[in-house]
């Protein structure tokens, strides 16, 4: 499927909040304690909440377009693009996908994008994209409360007992390479910065480290070293991309298999 | 020509399905009623992205119009500006006090990222005492927090500012 670069853009922000809040749905049920397994699971709802305004931004634009409809003619729905897509055409960053190991790991994960999608949103809701930019006012308001739900988690964590900052030191030490790619933008990304649609991912990234060293620091943890890009000299460290051009981990295809197994089992069934 | 007051009454006889105490009204998520020729539209703004009770008032609007012989219903989402608890009816949080859940309080006050917040005190929807803690940020729905009194011992609902 080939489509616009803002398509390309809605569905990214679109496919990061549902394969996040997908990820967190793991958990309901088997959170360490009901409270916190509650509160994963509204996380989990309000991204996928987040997720369903964008896929029906996404198939609007798609509708009106004509152009790149998957079956020819046929009208694009948000299940459609939720449920029909193959693993290389969601364009989440890698960072959402990873599995969830324990409970440290998902806590730093969702940190980690809860402060960018933060940040993110707070500029999005400036986007000459109406749409895009009442989604982000909307989506800010619930991002706040996650951003301060997991950075206490972090430190309570991080700043635990021996064994719960062994955990965190090795979630960090996991996923921290799959930061980088929030603040590089896709091709797709580039045309529209330009014109004041898209956000400019490199300029979040300051408040970001900021944040997220503030945090750290509480928790006793130490920030991984930063990407090639701009990292000063001997702080470089390589970062994996390519998840929202397409190239994903193999995680992806495996969460993809079952969240998407009855719609393609049994087409557009409804219950 | 169809009066728009007649349709914002009909409205305050739907119910929010999670909080059956408040009508869509109360809780303030119709924006606005349009009236031309006999088609009505009306505007509405979800409360929570992910709320599922959305689809539901979605529904119970239109048959609750169908069933009074109002068939040319157009349902428009708004998301911006975005809901917030200050739009909720000074009738409605009253209601949501009797029903056993705190009604949100008049400001917000922790619509901000800073850390271990502690919140104002929430009175006892029970015996009215200030005497309460916070159990759980996120409660039943995600609209709510869970509290306990510390004095009556009773645990309860507070809908949350937002």
């Amino acid at each position: 499927m080939s489509f616009s670069p803002l398509t390309e853009y809605t569905l990214q922000l679109a496919d990061n909040a549902l394969i996040l809040g997908h990820r967190n749905s793991e958990w309901t049920g088997y959170g360490p304690i009901l409270e916190q397994d509650i509160a994963l699971s509204n996380v989990a709802l309000d991204l996928i909440g987040q997720a369903r305004y964008l896929y029906q931004h996404a198939a609007r634009l798609i509708n009106e377009g004509g152009a790149g409809t998957p079956e020819g003619g046929a009208e694009v729905t948000e299940d459609r693009l939720a449920y029909g897509r193959d693993g290389w055409d969601f364009r989440n960053c890698l960072l959402v996908e990873q599995a969830n190991g324990d409970w440290g790991k998902t806590i730093l994960r969702q940190f980690l994008f809860s402060a960018w999608q933060y940040y993110f949103y707070e500029r999005l809701q400036d986007s000459r994209d109406r749409e895009l930019a009442a989604i982000a006012e909307k989506s800010v308001k619930e991002v706040t409360y996650h951003l301060r739900w997991s950075s206490e988690w972090v430190i309570r964590l991080g700043d635990g007992t021996g064994e719960s900052h062994e955990r965190m030191k090795q979630a960090l030490d996991q996923l921290w390479k799959f930061t980088g790619e929030l603040f590089v933008p896709a091709t797709y990304e580039q045309s529209l910065i330009a014109v004041g649609i898209a956000v400019d991912p490199g300029a979040v990234r300051g408040i970001w480290e900021e944040k997220v060293g503030e945090v750290f620091a509480e928790a006793r943890l130490e920030m991984g070293a930063f990407a090639r890009t701009s990292a000063p000299e001997g702080r470089a460290v390589w970062m994996q991309m390519g998840g929202k051009e397409g190239r994903h981990s193999e995680h992806l295809g495996y969460l993809l298999a079952e969240m998407q197994f009855l719609q393609r089992a049994y087409p557009n069934c409804e219950w | 020509m169809v009066e728009t007051g007649t349709i914002w009454s009909l409205l305050e006889e739907v119910n929010d399905p999670e909080v059956p105490v408040l009508s869509v009204v109360d809780l303030g998520i119709v924006r606005e009623v349009r009236a031309g020729g006999d088609e009505i539209e009306i505007i509405i703004t979800p409360t929570y992205s992910g709320c599922p009770a959305m689809d539901v008032i979605r529904m119970n609007i239109r048959m609750k119009l169908l069933e009074r012989g109002y068939p040319n219903l157009r349902l428009t989402t708004v998301l911006s500006p975005a809901w917030t608890t200050d739009w909720m009816s000074e009738r409605g949080k009253e209601k949501l006090r009797e029903y056993g859940i705190a009604p949100p309080l008049p400001l917000q006050q922790v619509c901000h990222p800073a850390l271990f917040q502690r919140e104002e005190a929430i009175a006892c929807p029970h015996c009215h005492s200030y005497h309460t803690s916070l159990i759980s940020e996120f409660g039943s729905t995600a609209c709510k927090a869970l509290y306990r009194c510390d004095d009556c011992k009773e645990p309860f609902d507070y809908f949350k500012c937002h």
